[in-house]
Parts: structure tokens; sequence; C-alpha cells
């Protein structure tokens, strides 16, 4: 982390860079905010550590706009979404200096507290620095420790490897966390009879209180305005007297990014109520796996999607029922 | 909010028998936006359209619902008296009551509730339409005619004759096609090539026409009266300007075993050479494939007995790219291929042929030089039994369900000509049924049973078993008679069924014009649009819309020109204002639009942006209105929803989805 | 009160593109080639004119089968939109498939201007299947509230 604060005065001080965008330390240990720095005083509050799974590339959107270069720091997998906003036209990659930071799996809090961890006042092992399989909490009940592994994002278990496909400079360590089968929880739903999954779902996405989180934080979501905003679908009753925003809302977005999701998991690590909404895009990237071929969004900012691109062979539609 | 006029038609008893045409008129009532409501024998009379008019006039109607036929049928009679009495146009839809209810439902209850569901879908999605202006786009005053048959040459002559400029595009090295092919022509019994020459030499004098032989059609891109095409003139080896079709390369090629195209392989040509004497342009091609300095390096006669110079085994295939306002297709038929019939043994012996082989031996200038004689042996037939109807009128799928149409007349002609020219041999024909529709066909028919005493016997072939002497035993029945035959025949000839050149499948395909299941090109409407394809400024001539013998061909090469001049003649065209359109506000300028436009019709700009007091320079979509053709799909690409499409916005079809599900 | 026994007449939206299927349903019509009225025709310009939203609009507006017709691939009319659409749908009902609504709820098929008969042969065997499936609950109520 020093090193990267130092590399980030020097950038700032060389008028490199105008501003810094990374994480500043939230009220808490374990809740750091994305937040942009401008000067050295103001990078005192810079932190990195395993609590940072932000995807910090959305915010390139509108850093974009702004006079000079943004430092941004991305780690591997975010680089997959900065490169897909980039194909889009969204990012602006003379207006961004890409530090590509290393990545050892990042945190999530929820998991931690699952395991009976509470009051928490500080947290040992969680930094880049610490090397520990570890972690270490100071709590309010006394000191209480959790594997590393088993505290991380859902997302970081399939990791999809420690490179970075975009960067100008890179700092730090990475590391492959991936210690499970990306598609298993699809199949095992896949698996499921139709009533199985019916109330899978249906329990699931009961949950949702349509707060928005997942569509703010996802880096595809990124239209200026979005459907379920605007009056052009009549899909924007929020006046309560039409029910299709809430009930088709989650499978709309997921169509939505349907073949530019990148499979970050944001959407997943943000929701509230713990909706696993990862579980809607894996199953777009899975299906387009076998029925287009192999396909990474963001692993390139040239290649064509496969919702706007075909084969005259493709298959037909009645494939999903006699598969 | 729209105030809407809806418009009942009874259409006689069409919809009127079967849908309580009263009633939708009390319900349509309750919809909102309704202001007017009134059924009617006929809407699209005259008097039909009157009552529109006036009720435009005395109710201030802003949108029209007119529930009558199909859309497909009168949309355009309608828009066209809303237009009139002074409605935009596109404040005009149609609930198709008729196509789409009261012919295919027998319940008047259930076909009457239908109706007013199909009604109020189209008044939901009036209250949303908005008035819509065509653009203009100017035609490229020049036709392309794909083919160089008699459909083809007679097209290009009609169209230049009206003084506009015509490509021919044909794929062999000889414009002519089939009926080059042919020896006499029915019911005149007129020589093909002393009818067709002349018209072919017209072709290549005229000083409108260009005529590009040995040469196909790449690539087509752009629209009605603003066509793109590439077409690519296939390497020759000879040098067209420099030719002067002596001929003599033909006769002292040494490579003499390539299959006659012309003559449907019955016998060989040199590997340099022009199709038929009659050949235009006289200039050869070298077959590259059965070409000896091609293929081993070593031969190089032609080159050295060519006086002109004009051998060239460097050319490569040339791509010309040339605009067009017009694009005629006469890409022919080919006779299916006998796989599917092996019961006639047309793979075992030679003297099993099909008709076109006929015409072939029985031409002066074919592989028998006229004479008729089996091709096993030379000798001179005395038997000969025709089977009709192989392939065509079939009801599985070893052949094809139509029927081709041409084969009872050619069959007709080919037994009198055997008759006349050699009274010693029997003609006996197995038929289905005899079809002579046709000016002074059934005369011609019957002068072939009556004077020229052919056995015509009702009846199928159900096989054909060479025998070891040579002959053929025919095995068939005789319906009428009800009876098995067993006959023996020194030959027998195949009415084999014509289908469309396996080209034209790829040709339909770039030029997006539709096809049937039976690769015929599919006609803008079946009676009323015959030579029309759907795909705007697409028409069709001779056989590749459907069977046709000679003078249909020639009246329907006409009848395709025609319409090409007529759209010639026009220096500008309405294009189609339901096109897309981005919303500038909401638009990310991602280009995933652009990416699923077939017509590259979406471009971006940067342009400033006021969002709501918010000025930036946003990059956004702008859709060019002459290259749209409206199909949507960006509609759907667009992420945002900013893209969508005029006419046929996202909140009239989720209108018309809305009222449907109520 | 209910009328327990009255037979189920389900809700069905057919999408038609105007080039091939939609006159394939005009050919059905003048060939008076009957298929139930449960099926109502939307017309679109091109297959690839239907947004999955459109779909799951009818369905959360209480539609029980909705069916997208459309140009046999390769002949399209706009030469791509058909190849487009096929992605779409494909990807569209798997994921309906995997959330466990009912896939025989949703189809499309191609028909040319020149298939009234498999036009009507489709609508008819569409209307039996979701018949058999009876009325659509699950994507009218996938998010109840507890």
């Amino acid at each position: 982390m020093q090193e990267l604060i130092t590399r980030a005065k020097e950038l700032l001080e060389n008028g490199t860079v105008a501003r810094v965008l990374g994480w500043k330390a939230g009220d808490l240990p374990y809740n750091p905010e994305p937040a942009y720095f401008t000067n050295a005083e103001e990078l005192k509050d810079f932190v990195y550590n395993g609590f940072c799974g932000a995807n910090l590339s959305k915010y390139m959107i509108e850093a974009s706009k702004l006079e000079g270069k943004t430092l941004v720091c991305l780690k591997p997998c975010d680089t997959y979404s900065f490169n897909q906003l980039l194909k889009e036209h969204r990012v602006d990659r003379e207006k961004a200096y890409i530090v590509g930071v290393g990545c050892k799996g990042k945190l999530n809090i929820e998991k931690v507290k699952s395991f009976g961890i509470k009051g928490i006042e500080s947290v040992f092992g969680a930094e880049m620095t610490d090397n520990a399989d570890t972690l270490t909490f100071q709590t309010i009940y006394g000191e209480k420790t959790c594997s590393y592994a088993e505290a991380m994002l859902e997302r970081c278990h399939v990791c999809k490897g420690k490179e970075h496909v975009i960067y100008d400079e890179l700092i730090g360590e990475s590391k492959d966390t991936k210690d499970a089968e990306r598609f298993a929880e699809v199949e095992k739903i896949e698996a499921m009879s139709p009533e199985e999954k019916f109330a899978f779902f249906q329990k699931e996405l009961s949950k949702c209180i349509r707060c928005n989180a997942c569509r703010n934080v996802c880096p595809a979501c990124s239209c200026r305005k979005c459907v379920f905003d605007s009056t052009k679908f009549d899909s924007a009753q929020k006046a309560n007297v039409d029910s299709f925003e809430e009930k088709m809302f989650h499978i709309i977005r997921a169509f939505h990014v349907a073949g530019r999701c990148t499979d970050c998991g944001e959407c997943s690590r943000v929701c509230p109520q713990g909706i696993p909404l990862h579980l809607f895009n894996r199953k777009f990237i899975k299906d387009i796996n076998e029925l287009y071929g192999e396909f990474q969004a963001g692993a390139d900012a040239e290649t064509k999607g496969p919702l706007t691109n075909f084969t005259f062979d493709d298959a037909e539609p009645s494939i999903v029922a006699n598969r | 909010m729209q105030r809407i006029g809806v418009f009942v038609c009874h259409c006689g008893s069409n919809i009127a028998a079967t849908v309580d045409v009263k009633k939708v008129v009390e319900m349509v009532q309750m919809e909102p936006g309704v202001v007017h409501a009134e059924d009617y024998q006929y809407m699209c009379s005259e008097a039909g359209q009157a009552k529109i008019a006036a009720a435009i006039h005395e109710k201030n109607l802003t949108g029209i619902v007119v529930c009558s036929c199909s859309p497909r049928m009168h949309e355009t009679t309608f828009r066209t008296a809303a237009e009139r009495a002074g409605l935009n146009p596109y404040m005009v839809e149609i609930a198709n009551l008729r196509e789409h209810c009261s012919w295919i439902h027998k319940d008047m209850e259930e076909a009457t509730k239908k109706a007013v569901i199909l009604a109020r879908a189209a008044i939901a999605k009036v209250n949303l339409n908005t008035p819509l202006k065509p653009g203009e786009s100017l035609v490229t005053k020049r036709a392309l005619v794909i083919g160089g048959g008699i459909a083809g040459i007679q097209t290009a002559i009609d169209i230049a004759d009206a003084g506009y400029e015509v490509d021919i595009v044909e794929k062999t090295p000889s414009i002519g096609g089939r009926m080059s092919q042919l020896d006499k022509t029915f019911p005149t019994l007129d020589c093909s090539a002393c009818i067709l020459t002349p018209k072919m030499v017209e072709a290549a004098s005229h000083e409108k026409i260009t005529i590009y032989t040995y040469s196909e059609v790449d690539k087509v891109s752009g629209f009605v009266g603003d066509f793109t095409v590439d077409i690519r003139k296939k390497a020759r080896s000879v040098d067209a300007t420099k030719c002067t079709g002596c001929g003599v390369c033909q006769e002292k090629c040494p490579s003499k075993k390539a299959p006659s195209e012309f003559n449907r392989g019955l016998n060989t040509r040199s590997a340099i050479y022009t199709p038929f004497a009659q050949a235009i342009p006289n200039v050869p091609v070298i077959d590259r494939d059965a070409c000896m300095k091609f293929q081993t390096g070593k031969c190089g006669v032609c080159e050295k007995v060519c006086q002109a110079g004009a051998i060239d085994y460097t050319q490569k295939d040339e791509i010309v790219t040339q605009k067009y306002g017009a694009i005629v297709v006469a890409t022919g038929f080919d006779t299916i291929k006998l796989d599917n019939y092996d019961e006639y043994a047309y793979s075992q012996s030679k003297d099993v042929i099909t008709s076109l082989e006929l015409e072939r031996i029985m031409n002066a200038a074919g592989p028998t030089k006229g004479h008729l004689e089996r091709l096993s042996d030379g000798k001179h037939p005395h038997e000969i039994v025709f089977i009709q109807c192989v392939g065509s009128r079939c009801s599985d799928d070893r052949g094809k369900s139509y029927c081709s149409k041409i084969c009872c007349m050619y069959t007709a002609k080919h037994a009198m000509l055997i008759r006349d020219k050699y009274p010693d041999v029997n003609v006996t024909v197995f038929y289905i049924d005899v079809r002579t529709p046709g000016k002074n066909f059934d005369e011609f028919y019957r002068r072939a049973v009556e004077e020229y005493g052919v056995n015509y016997i009702k009846g199928q072939v159900g096989k054909v078993i060479p025998q070891p002497d040579g002959k053929l035993l025919v095995q068939g029945s005789d319906l009428l008679d009800n009876k098995q035959i067993l006959k023996e025949a020194d030959m027998v000839v195949l009415a084999t069924a014509i289908e469309p050149e396996a080209s034209v499948r790829k040709i339909a395909t770039m030029l997006t014009a539709s096809i049937d299941t039976n690769n015929f090109l599919t006609e803008a409407h079946p009676k009323l649009r015959p030579v029309e394809s759907p795909t705007a400024g697409v028409f069709l001539s001779g056989v590749c819309q459907g069977p046709k013998d000679i003078p249909e061909t020639v009246a329907q090469a006409g009848a395709a020109a025609v319409k090409a001049i007529g759209l010639l003649a026009k220096d500008k065209l309405m294009t189609n204002p339901c096109t897309a359109k981005a919303d500038e506000l909401m638009c990310n300028g991602c280009s995933t639009c652009a990416n699923v436009c077939p017509y590259g019709a979406i471009s971006y700009e940067e342009k400033e942006i006021n969002d709501h007091g918010i000025r930036e320079v946003r990059r956004v979509a702008v859709v060019n209105n002459a290259l749209c053709q409206g199909c949507g799909a960006c509609t759907v690409a667009c992420p945002s929803g900013s893209m969508d499409l005029q006419g046929f916005s996202n909140r009239q079809i989720i209108a018309e989805v809305d009222a449907i599900c109520r | 009160m209910s009328i327990k026994n009255e037979e189920f007449r389900p809700k069905i939206v057919a999408f038609c593109c105007n080039w091939c299927s939609y006159a394939g349903a005009d050919l059905a019509g003048s060939s008076r080639l009957a298929y139930p009225a449960d099926v109502k025709i939307i017309r679109v310009p091109c297959s690839c004119r239907v947004n999955p939203m459109f779909i799951l609009r009818a369905f959360e507006k209480g539609a029980d089968g909705v069916i997208l017709c459309g140009c046999h691939p390769g002949d399209c009319h706009y030469s791509t939109g058909n190849y487009y659409a096929r992605r779409r749908m494909t990807l569209l009902f798997s994921m309906l498939d995997y959330i466990g609504v009912e896939n025989g709820r949703t189809r499309v098929e191609w028909v040319s201007a020149a298939e009234g008969v498999k036009f009507s042969q489709t609508m008819n065997e569409f209307v039996e299947k979701i018949r058999s499936l009876g009325e659509n609950v699950r994507l009218g109520d996938l998010r109840c509230k507890n």
C-alpha cells in the first residue's frame, strides 16, 4: 500500500495525473469506500486492503469527463470491466492512468459475520503485505480468527486469474484464488425440477427491496438513463399501479448486460439483502459459452459481443426444451 | 389524447358473417380516445373511404383504426384516404379482422370477442402514433439483369428501349440460356435458334446494354433506387478486346475431354471453348480445370495459334462495382437430378435420357448432328417411350410437389417431331394427366394424337429394366383399361421436373428477396404483383418465379421490365418513414446498435447536448434515414432503450401487448 | 364465485414479422386454415424488433404463452434480423427455463409467406401445448411479496 501511495504522490506531483481514484478508510475497519484524492495531504486517508472489493472502473465514466488524467486503481478482474467500457466508448483511455493493483482475494464481511464474528474493532491479516492465511479480529467479545480463503467473496473463489488485461503500470503481487468451479452453482440450479427452480428464485427475489444497489454498482449497467427510469418503455411506473418493474427487474437487467457482463460479481457483493444476483448473469455466460463459443466480456476491447453477432447455423431456441 | 375514429368493415359477408360488426362498434366506443365508430359494407370502396373522410372532418379525428382485411391488402388505401382528408397517413392503423379472425373462426361469439381485442390493440397503438413524414432518396437510372437467358435478354431489351442503361450478368460464357439448347419450340415448331439468335444479337448490339458473361454477382448492398453491386468477371484467360472469334484455338486445343455443358454432357468439348456456335460474345474461355497449360504447365498451343495474341493465361478475376436503381432476377431453371428415380434406370442405361438431352440429340448442332440414335450403340430406335411427370407432382419428398408445366407440351412436340421425321418409330407416352392450357396448346396435343398417331397411355411407369440385348423393358400400367403393360423400348425419355437454377439461393440471400420451399422466388403478391419481389426494387423475370414456357417467360420478362422502368423513370423515391431514431439525451454512444445494423445506417457524432441544463459534448448515435430500412434490430440491441423505431415504437408495441393481455 | 368448470382459454400473443410470418398468417386466413381464437397477432417489421421485454411484459400482464414467428434463417427481409432474434430468444428462453418457467410457454417458429399451412399447424400445436400447461402463474408472480 505504501508503494502505491508513494507512486500516486509522484504522479500527482509531476502532473501526470490530476487525481487518484482509490479507496479511503470508512467508519469501520472493514468498509473502505471509493474516493478521489487530489494531493499528498488527502492521500493520508488512502487505504488498500482485503476489504477493497469495489470495482472502480465504472467511476471512470464520470472521471473521463474531468480535466486531466485520473489514476485509477484496478484489480485484475476490474480491468475486464474497464475494457468492456472502453469497447462501448463509455470511458476515455486517454483520461485513465491505470495502475494494476495486486490482489490476493477480497473479503466478504457478511461471510465473516456468518462465522459468528461480531462487534469488530480491528482486523489483522487483511493488508496486502500480510501473508497470513488467517484473519484475526479484535472484537468487543475478544479475539476471533477465521480462514482468509473462507471469508472471501464468492467471485474470488472463481477468480479470473492474476493477470491485468489492461494497465499502464503494475504495483503489487496478485494471487489466483480460484478454488471452485465457476458454473457449479448454476449447474446445481439447472439440475433442479421446474418447481424447485421456481421456488428457489421466488424465495431469493422476494427479498429484493428495489434499492437499485446492484444497478448502481454494475459497470455494465452504465446507461445514462436506465430503461426502468425512462418513459420510453412504459416500464417505469413508480406509482405502484403497475407491477412490471417489480416483477421483471432482475431478468431484464440480466438480459441487458448479457454478453457484456464480465462476471465481476459486484451485484452480489453490494446486495443488502444477500440475493445471489450473479447467478442470473452467470447463467447467460454459461449459455453463451456453450452455444456460441467461449466468450469473456472485457478480455479485449474489440471482439464483437455474442448478442451483436451470429453464425448461420446457430442453435434454434427449441434447444432449450430439447437439451 | 387522440381523437380516434374506428371504422369496421363488413367486407360483404367475409367479416360480417362471422364477426358481429355492430357489437364491435359498440365495444370499441368504450375505449380511451375513441370518439367515433361506425361500420360499413365495404370500407375500401369509394363510399367507405368517403365515410372516413367525412368523420375526419366532422369529428376532428387525429387517429384512425380500420377494422378490415390485412394491412398488407389495404393499409395503403386507407392511409391515402386519410391523407386526402388532411390526416397524416401514419395516424392510421389496421386491425386485421378478416385474415386473422373471421376467415379462420366459425363461432360468432368467439370471433367477435377476438375482433374486439384486435381492435383494442390497434386503438391502443394509435393512441401513441405520431405523424410521420417520408424522406426522399435519389434513383440511379440503371438496371441490372441477373441471368442472360430469354427472360433476361427480353427484360434488358425492353428496359434499354425505354432509354435506360442495362447490364446483364450471365454466369456462363454466353448469353442464350436454356432456350439456346432447345431444338424446336411449341406450339409452332419454329427453330429455337432462329428466333433466339436475333434477340441475342439485338441485346449485344444495343447501345444501352452492357453484357457481362462468365460473370457472377458477388455482393449487393443498398436499397431500392440505390443498389451497389459487385460483379465478379471471372478470368476468361482470353482478352475479349483482341479475340476475333476465329475459332482456331478450339480446333487446335489438344485437350478435348471436358464434358460439354451445352450438350448436357452427351459429348465433349475442348478446354478452350465457346459453348455453341452462335455464342455471344463469340469469345472463348479457358476451362482451367480441363486445360493442360493450367494443370501441368505444359501446352500453350492456343497461345501459339492465336494470331490476334488474345490468349492471356495470367488473367485474374476482376470485380466491377456498379450502382443500380433496379435489379431484375432472371436466373432460370435446370432439370432436377434423377438420383431419387433410379427405377427409371437413368444411371444404368445411356438410352434412358431426359427431355433436355433429347433436345440436344434432335438438334443439328448436337452430339449426333440431329440424327435420332441410341447413345449406347448409335442404332436407330424403333420404339420410344416417354414417361411424364418424372419428379413433378410428387406427393413425397423424392421430387417436387408442383407441376413443371412445360413437359406435356414439349413431349407432344418431341413425339410429333419424331413421328414426322421418322414415321417408322413408334412413340408411346405414359402420362398422369395431359395439361395443355394455352393458346393453340390443346390443338397441338390433339394433332400429336390424331394426325401423328402418338400412343398416349394414361398410367404411370413403375420400372424400366435394361435387357441384356440392349433393349429397355418398360413396366407400366394403363389406368383406363385397368391392366399392366410390359413394353420393350429402344429409348426411354424422361420428362424431368424443372427446378430453379441452384445459384438463385445465394442471389436471393444477397438481395434479401424471399424464396419459397422449392427455391422459387416469392412474388410480392401471387395475383396482383406477380413480377415484383417483396423486396422493393427487385423484380422477377421467367422461371425463377415459377415454371413457365417461352411465351409466358417473354410476357413476364416484359412485365418485369415495365415495373423496372416505372421505378427508373422516377427521379426521387419516398423513403419509408418508419425508421429508427435515437434519443440523444439517453444515448450512451456505445455502438452496440451500429454493430447489428445490416445497412450501415448508424453513425456517431460528437455533439453538444443540453441534458436538462447540463451541457456537454457526447458521442451519440445518428441514423441515416435514407439507409435505414426499419428492421428494428438496433432497438433491441440498445441497452438503454434510447433507440426506438418510429411507427413500431416500444411504447406502441407494449400498448398492443397490454391491450391483448388485458 | 368463479365458474369452475369453464374450459381454460389461454391468452396467447404471437409476434409476427411483416414480411414472412404475418403474410403466412394472412395466407392461413385466406386458405381458411383454422386455429384457435386464443391467438392474437402483433405485427412487427422483423423478428429482431421483438424485445425480450415485450415477451416478459406479455407474461406479466397475463399471457399464458408467447410465440415469435419470423422469416426462415437466410430469408430475412433485412438479411440478418432473424439471426439476432434467434440468439436473443434462445438466451431468454433458457433463462426462463432456469428460473422455473415451463419452457413450453415460449416458442420461436420460422414461417415463410408461403407457409399458411405451417402457420396454422404451429398455432394449433402451440395452443394445445399451452392448454396442457394451464394458466401461467409463475411469470406473473415471480416476486410475490411475503
